[in-house]
């Protein structure tokens, strides 16, 4: 049932892409990102799709795993192709019917579009199936380290994030739970139009908030227990450091965008 | 007598086809007959939930059947509901699924998804709030401002209230001291004696398991190695505990005493029976002097 959800799961491996320090993928997936935008024309896609297909093959996550965490954004593809293909009116002319014409323009963009959104996607997916939420957090909060100057809560922010993370699954189980026990005694949350359907939510989301609040409240207790207050003289057990190849990664992911910008300049 | 509920060759595989597939139930034969009060007992993992969930159609077997009154209860899926008013589970720590303003419209949610009409309804409440011992006025409270003793006799009643001819109970005293978890018992057994439910009772608790029902089914790893009278099952002491599990403390005690020597009836269950037997041995003037 909702246990089903892979979206940016974490899959434990022992793979280089896992072993990379969090920072490290935490800044190639933004140059990733950047170098994606930038390109524009087919020598270039053809680039980030090798560049992509390699991290993946290197990571060992599989392609059908990645796959199956897209269906929720198929309908973002599908709107983005169609838009592309009636609204670009480039090129020579195509199909005409009724207040419809497509361009060759038109279907040049929406599979440029359509490409570009799956790599995207992938490509955010695989620093998240190889990188586990703690790490993820870690990393940022060091990158992000800098701006504790300005006083911003970093150290708080990340916290925040991990401590949702780690939350999601155990809210998930415990909708089933509840959703199940609600079952047991006729609630129906299938039929019926969408007012009926919001209505018989509700026996499944007072219990869902109330045992929010308990956990977010056991969890505040058992912190200031173990002496928790914020980051000041804090220590970890796990520090982060930058090893050899993390040097390497960064290195060729600043050869690919560099690349990407002087194909762009050169209007390949 | 024709068994209320049974299931046939009932077997259940989690995530079927991906890495994570797990056999949870492998060709169960269960059943319960009516008025009886049936334990299951296993440890955590063994298959009891998924048993379970399947007697009221909260899970669709991957293949076997349940039946209920002899009927197949997924014979026409449109009307899984309807076995759900019939064969009532009360999950474990059921407490945490109350959401009303009022225990009595908490109560009330069952009842009403039945379609029944507000009399009814009105009665089968104050009926099942007696049953569980709860008071006039608690029926007026918040159910969150009640103690956790009380929110699971309202989680019950809630169940109770759909009057269902089982009622099933996943490890009902879980978490209760020993009085709240007494009087939870004897509440069960008064409903099982007045009103002639078949009782079915999750538990991995052999004391308490022993204390309450006519017969008792062990389950390990989805498969239900042994069957019988508490008795009867209890003989098993060595297999039991290779599994995990204990025979209650005065059985420990019985097949104790027999390994040294001392023909006390290994099956004793109760601390009655096993002082019965003890004695009795006294009055044929075997065994060594107390």
């Amino acid at each position: 049932m909702l246990k089903d959800i892979t979206l940016g799961q974490y899959f434990p491996g022992e793979s280089i892409v896992h072993r990379l320090d969090p920072r490290t993928k935490l800044i190639l997936t933004v140059v990733y990102i950047v170098a994606l935008f930038s390109a524009k024309f087919v020598a270039s896609y053809a680039l980030m799709m090798a560049v992509l297909v390699t991290c993946i093959l290197l990571s060992g996550v599989g392609f059908k795993a990645l796959f199956r965490g897209m269906k929720p954004v198929i309908i973002i593809i599908t709107l983005t192709a169609i838009l592309n293909l009636f609204y670009n009116t480039n090129g020579t002319l195509l199909v005409h019917f009724w207040k419809l014409s497509i361009y060759t323009g038109g279907i040049q963009m929406a599979v440029m579009m359509v490409l570009r959104i799956l790599m995207l996607i992938s490509g955010t997916f695989l620093l998240t199936y190889t990188t586990s939420p703690i790490q993820l957090t870690d990393g940022i909060e060091s990158l992000l380290g800098p701006l504790k100057k300005l006083h911003l809560p970093v150290h708080e922010l990340a916290m925040l994030m991990s401590i949702a993370l780690r939350f999601i699954p155990t809210l998930i189980e415990e909708t089933d739970k509840i959703m199940a026990a609600q079952k047991a005694r006729g609630a129906d949350f299938e039929s019926g139009n969408l007012v009926q359907k919001a209505k018989a939510l509700v026996p499944l989301l007072v219990p869902l908030f109330v045992s929010a609040f308990r956990r977010a409240d056991e969890l505040a207790t058992a912190m200031e227990c173990r002496c928790y207050h914020g980051d000041s003289g804090r220590t970890r057990m796990k520090k982060l450091t930058f090893a050899f190849r993390d040097g390497a990664a960064l290195v060729l992911g600043a050869v690919v965008l560099a690349s990407v910008l002087v194909l762009r300049h050169f209007g390949f | 007598m024709e068994p209320i509920i049974e299931t046939q060759k009932l077997t259940h595989t989690y995530s079927a086809g991906t890495p994570f597939e797990h056999k949870a139930l492998d060709a169960v034969d269960f059943y319960a007959l009516p008025g009886e009060v049936v334990g299951i007992i296993g440890h955590t993992g063994s298959g009891k939930s998924t048993l379970i969930q399947h007697l009221n159609g909260l899970l669709k077997p991957t293949s076997g059947q349940i039946l209920f009154q002899g009927k197949n209860i997924w014979a026409e899926p449109k009307k899984i509901r309807g076995i759900r008013f019939q064969v009532g589970l009360v999950f474990q720590y059921p407490e945490y699924q109350l959401f009303e303003e009022t225990v009595y419209k908490d109560i009330a949610f069952g009842p009403t998804n039945m379609k029944l009409d507000a009399a009814e309804i009105d009665r089968r409440i104050h009926a099942a709030a007696d049953a569980v011992n709860l008071s006039e006025e608690v029926l007026q409270k918040s159910p969150f401002e009640l103690s956790g003793g009380q929110k699971r006799r309202v989680a019950i009643a809630g169940v109770l209230a759909m009057e269902p001819k089982v009622l099933i109970l996943d490890e009902p005293t879980a978490g209760l001291d020993p009085r709240g978890r007494d009087a939870i018992l004897e509440t069960i057994h008064t409903i099982n004696k007045t009103r002639g439910t078949t009782i079915i009772l999750v538990s991995h608790s052999m004391d308490e398991v022993a204390r309450i029902v006519d017969r008792l089914y062990v389950v390990n790893d989805g498969k239900l190695p042994f069957e019988g009278t508490p008795g009867e099952v209890f003989v098993h002491g060595d297999e039991l505990r290779r599994i995990g599990l204990n025979v209650p403390q005065v059985t420990q005690i019985a097949q104790a005493l027999n390994r040294l020597g001392v023909p006390v009836d290994p099956a004793v269950y109760t601390m009655e029976d096993a002082v019965r037997s003890i004695l009795a041995l006294r009055g044929k003037g075997g065994g060594a002097p107390c």
